[in-house]
């Protein structure tokens, strides 16, 4: 499954490192990933495949959230079909 | 990929623009149910509920935190009992299935305790729509409709006047709750067959064995749109259609994955614009955001009718079924900005009805004295019913004559249902109208005007 990881709040050192770190010691595999500082907020996007981890969806989610209670950014991670729904006009089994 | 914009819009429509899906609708076909023994009946209906319906709730959460969209209602609709329970006369029994499955499933609302009685009424289904109030009164999460007019077949004036009695007696049965029961009650014309929206929602005779409807929600997204939006009129038009085309497209999702999971037919994804009492959550703000001053301004009607043609162009190329009521909703009680006008007396109930000639549903949500007469009520019903009939669309009245309370008082019904000052009604009596009972013909389709 492909999901999109979003990581926004103030600049800081090591949001990267922490956030990819954790990620790779669940088996997630980042398959993109960009960053910029839009609206005075540091803002990054992460796209993300699911298949090889052994958490499910959930679990997944509760420990990037927790990771970001614990560093002050909200990370969520959401399933890329909510973006592609809204973002392309094609209609695919994604979507 | 995806640009950052493009993220932040998304995940900004939820955070502080209250973009939800409304509801997940299971439609549940109860014909196969249909004894002719009451307690029989019961029993298949309860367990068919359970049997298809078990896992809505899970499943709907399941696909909220996995998209990250709250789903914020799971709720059932059912074929009209008074069909299901007219060869046993077992709808006593039924209502208890049908709470009790409502109960252990977890939802939050069950619709279909329904008659569809638009050209007449058996003798059964006068005994049904008399046990509304009792049932309604005894239950949480049961709610019922009344089909009392179609274009078709014009206006059913004898069942006009039973729903003003039946309103008035669920308001009493639940005096001490603000007349809670009759939030739970719509009179229809021209009811829909596939609407996932509460209290109006059944499944109708021509639809399959379970079904998936889904209501978006998103006023709040629609208004901060049009906050940035500083053209003309078409220009307005076009941030609403692009805007429900997205809202549109979480739905349709919803309820492709929701189908998918269940193992039911994608019935249809629904296009209204349903409101919360949440500030910010406001069809009426909306309108506001256009250039009104308060809802209920000259102008409202206009500014309503284009924001409801605008949500339909958007949304109906990003499902590819649309259905149910499909239209801004106007409740007054579960609308910030509406409950602010009606306590300004900036918006009035005449203004309303002229609103519901063009969107849907009608006059909803809408609390009155409690010494409302109940002929003043069939009467109300009857015009809303009459434009309906007229411009074949589907309109609907749920007012609540709230009990003990006179114009001014404050009426409240708690969570999405929000609360509503009482507004006053045209005291001019209509009795001799509706006492003559009968029908009004169905209207000629040719020389509109």
């Amino acid at each position: 499954m492909k999901a999109i990881v979003s990581v926004i709040g103030k600049d800081k050192k090591g949001i990267i490192a922490s956030v990819s770190g954790l990620l790779s010691d669940m088996d997630v595999n980042i398959e993109d990933i960009s960053q910029t500082i839009l609206q005075e907020y540091f803002t990054m996007i992460m796209a993300v495949e699911l298949g090889q981890s052994k958490l499910s969806f959930t679990q997944i989610s509760e420990q990037l959230t927790q990771l970001g209670a614990k560093i002050g950014v909200e990370i969520k991670m959401q399933s890329q079909q909510i973006f592609d729904a809204m973002h392309k006009i094609a209609m695919t089994d994604n979507n | 990929m995806y640009t950052s914009k493009e993220i932040i819009e998304t995940i900004n429509m939820v955070s502080r623009q209250h973009l939800d899906v409304r509801t997940i609708t299971m439609g549940i076909s109860l014909f196969d149910c249909i004894t002719d023994s009451p307690t029989r009946t019961a029993d298949k209906i309860y367990d068919k509920i359970m049997r298809k319906a078990g896992n809505l709730v899970s499943t709907g959460n399941a696909i909220s935190a996995e998209i990250g969209v709250p789903i914020v209602n799971k709720r059932i609709s059912v074929t009209p009992v008074s069909l299901v329970t007219a060869a046993s006369k077992g709808h006593e029994q039924a209502i208890k299935a049908l709470d009790k499955a409502a109960a252990e499933t977890g939802i939050d609302f069950l619709g279909g305790y329904s008659a569809l009685v638009h050209k007449g009424m058996t003798p059964y289904e006068r005994e049904f729509i008399e046990s509304i109030p009792h049932a309604l009164a005894s239950t949480a999460k049961i709610c019922s409709s009344v089909n009392v007019a179609s274009t078709k077949a014009g206006i059913n004036m004898d069942a006009v006047a039973m729903c003003g009695k039946i309103i008035k007696q669920a308001a009493l049965l639940t005096k001490d709750s603000d007349s809670s029961a009759c939030t739970k009650l719509v009179v229809f014309a021209n009811a829909v067959e596939d609407n996932p929206f509460m209290a109006g929602a059944f499944l109708g005779v021509g639809e399959a064995d379970c079904v998936i409807n889904v209501g978006v929600s998103g006023p709040g997204v629609v208004a901060a749109a049009l906050k940035q939006c500083h053209g003309d009129l078409s220009e307005v038009a076009e941030v609403i259609k692009e805007t429900a085309f997205k809202i549109t497209r979480v739905g349709q999702l919803v309820a492709k994955e929701a189908s998918k999971r269940l193992n039911a037919q994608f019935g249809i994804v629904d296009l209204s614009l349903a409101p919360t009492p949440a500030v910010g959550d406001s069809v009426a703000q909306i309108l506001e955001e256009i250039g009104l001053e308060s809802v209920g301004a000259y102008g409202t009607t206009a500014t309503l009718a284009m924001l409801n043609d605008a949500v339909k162009k958007g949304g109906t190329m990003a499902s590819s079924h649309v259905g149910g009521l499909s239209g801004a909703f106007i409740p007054v009680s579960e609308d910030a900005g509406m409950i602010a006008a009606a306590e300004s007396g900036a918006l009035t109930l005449e203004k309303l009805e002229a609103m519901t000639a063009v969107c849907s549903v009608g006059l909803d949500m809408i609390a009155i004295p409690g010494d409302v007469s109940e002929e003043i009520i069939s009467a109300m019903i009857a015009d809303e019913m009459s434009i309906g009939v007229i411009n074949c669309k589907t309109t609907a009245v749920r007012v609540i004559p709230v009990y003990g309370k006179k114009a001014g008082d404050w009426a409240t019904f708690g969570g999405l249902l929000g609360n509503a000052p009482i507004m006053e009604v045209n005291r001019k009596s209509p009795l001799k109208f509706i006492s003559r009972g009968g029908r009004i013909p169905a209207p000629a389709h040719s020389l509109k005007n």
